[in-house]
């Protein structure tokens, strides 16, 4: 049956294609993935669990498959979020995005791995084990959402979502060569997603490319009436179809592109794909977010750690989740969250709790957000004179497990280039432009609030331009 | 920046989080590290910079005040660690 599927190719367009001419039924297709999920994921451990075929109601003939990073609430099944807190934790309803692939007609492969409380940059913070990068298992795939982009790559889903805080969905998209989005703030719904950040968390689609992932965002983008920081979109979610890049401006921010770690394979992929990018036609140009890198790590690791120590506040063995027996209820709390949490949001409750403690408010978490004003301002600036902005979506390709394990502050860098647009709420993509030592290289493209079609216009074109093959070299 | 012992038992205490010994020690050090690098946000002088926080321009999200079904019963209790009647139970507070 699945032999006329090879899943290391297919994109959901032509899985879509496969399904309307019948060639293919959507049982066949979920159980293709299975099969090739049983082959590999023993060795890049993408999923938590899978899930079986669940015939649906699909009143537009859908039944692509899909993977959900296991931040998202699926009903019945177990979201753990890639914690011991929410081990056992099987929601009784299902997050808007959950439920719009559902209404979409998508069934739900499994639920992919990520960082604990999407807390990471390698999926090594995962309470269940890392995820290993289809290129070289030797490698992390990123993260925190390296579950769905290894999953994605190595042909085990046709798309996922994901979650992106400071660089979760763009940065594993990079590490594993894949397409993938973060939306504009406001966007897509978080109704029912683990809360991290709550003024940066976004939902997005990670696909093989570029039309793919413009065709998920429009399944789960628009306003939401459980969430009230979504928005309706300015304009509907189009498909891009251009080749040429005629009269596009494309700003090169100096500090984004020299910026020190940024190894010399990464910005000799990015420097072609600019180069590539002027025989489409664009005008390239320098420009600088001075302020934007230099202290937008910084303030990153203020805001999202104090909004982190307050989100997480919830989990007090009461009303869902882990519980550690004492005899009295402060004990309870705390040797709950002492038990239930791991290092990294262990961390950074501590960080922002004292960030936002009696004292500290003013000169760390307040400063914090004077900063993101300056951030967003610095990028207002360069789109007036660009349409889109360009870097290296990370500074290096997949690094060893455990290299930098025992550091947090040198893990946190790997967020450095990511980390300055979702300050502002700015939507961002990443697209794979060639490979350095073997391994894929992310170009990340910067627009404006809601220019989603704008990024997806040139991510495509310079996608095809480009004829960068998405699946790994060792799985060809 | 530094942070002490102390105040790393003060800020676990106010997150509610029973540190162990090894735990304390490691974060004392970590969290000097990690402060001493976003410290840097202090370099900056923005007195006349207005704070974001959200970074949407949004004012309001304003939706009519109709009864509509919420959670029932045993939803709401279908992941409580410990329940009585229709009640979390919890060890005494006192």
């Amino acid at each position: 049956m699945s032999a006329v599927v090879d899943t290391l190719r297919l994109t959901a367009e032509e899985a879509n294609g496969l399904l309307a001419r019948r060639e293919v039924t959507a049982a066949e297709l979920h159980e293709a993935y299975l099969a090739a999920i049983a082959e590999r994921d023993p060795e890049l451990h993408c999923y938590l669990r899978t899930l079986p075929y669940e015939a649906g109601e699909e009143p537009n003939g859908g039944g692509v498959p899909i993977a959900l990073k296991d931040v998202i609430s699926t009903k019945g099944v177990e979201t753990t979020a890639g914690s011991r807190m929410l081990e056992g934790y099987v929601p009784v309803f299902d997050a808007t995005v959950a439920e719009r692939c559902r209404a979409a007609g998508l069934s739900v492969l499994g639920k992919t791995n990520t960082d604990e409380f999407a807390m990471g940059s390698s999926t090594e913070n995962s309470a269940f084990g890392p995820s290993r990068n289809p290129w070289d298992p030797e490698r992390v795939p990123g993260g925190s959402g390296g579950g769905s982009a290894a999953a994605v790559s190595a042909g085990l889903a046709p798309w996922a979502l994901g979650s992106d805080t400071g660089g979760s969905i763009k940065q594993p998209s990079a590490l594993c060569g894949n397409v993938g989005l973060r939306p504009t703030y406001g966007t897509v719904s978080r109704y029912g997603v683990v809360a991290f950040a709550s003024s940066l968390d976004q939902i997005g689609p990670v696909a093989r490319n570029v039309r793919d992932c413009a065709l998920l965002l429009s399944i789960i983008a628009g306003k939401d009436e459980c969430d009230s920081t979504t928005v309706e979109l300015p304009e509907p979610v189009r498909l891009p179809e251009r080749e040429d890049l005629t009269g596009l401006r494309i700003g090169v921010p100096k500090e984004m592109n020299e910026a020190e770690g940024i190894e010399p394979g990464v910005a000799a992929a990015v420097a072609r794909a600019l180069e590539l990018a002027r025989e489409l036609g664009a005008e390239v140009g320098d420009c600088e977010l001075p302020r934007s890198v230099e202290y937008g790590l910084a303030c990153y690791y203020l805001i999202a750690p104090a909004e982190a120590s307050s989100n997480l506040a919830r989990y007090d063995g009461v009303r869902y989740g882990l519980r550690v027996d004492a005899d009295r209820f402060s004990e309870m709390v705390e040797r709950t969250r002492d038990a239930g949490f791991g290092d990294e949001p262990k961390r950074r409750i501590m960080l922002g709790t004292y960030a936002l403690s009696a004292g500290y408010y003013d000169a760390f978490y307040g400063q914090a957000q004077k900063v993101r004003t300056v951030i967003a301002r610095e990028h207002a600036a360069a789109f007036e004179q660009f349409d889109v902005l360009v870097s290296p979506t990370s500074p290096t390709v997949a690094f060893k497990l455990g290299e930098k394990a025992a550091n947090p502050l040198a893990m946190y860098l790997s967020d450095l280039l990511t980390i300055p647009s979702c300050m502002a709420g700015l939507p961002g993509l990443n697209v794979p432009c060639g490979l350095s030592e073997g391994l894929p290289v992310g170009l990340q493209l910067i627009g404006p609030q809601f220019s989603e079609n704008r990024l997806f216009e040139v991510g495509h074109a310079l996608e095809r331009a480009l004829g960068f093959d998405p699946v790994p070299e060792r799985l060809r | 920046m530094a942070i002490t012992r102390e105040e790393v038992l003060h800020v676990a205490k106010l997150a509610r989080l029973e540190l162990t010994e090894d735990e304390v020690e490691r974060l004392t050090h970590e969290l000097g590290a990690i402060l001493e690098a976003v410290g840097k946000v202090a370099e900056l002088d923005l007195s006349d910079v207005p704070p974001t926080s959200h970074p949407l321009d949004l004012v309001n999200a304003w939706r009519d005040d109709e009864p509509r079904p919420s959670l029932g019963l045993d939803d709401a209790f279908a992941n409580a660690p410990q329940r009585e009647a229709d009640l979390f139970r919890v060890p005494p507070t006192t």
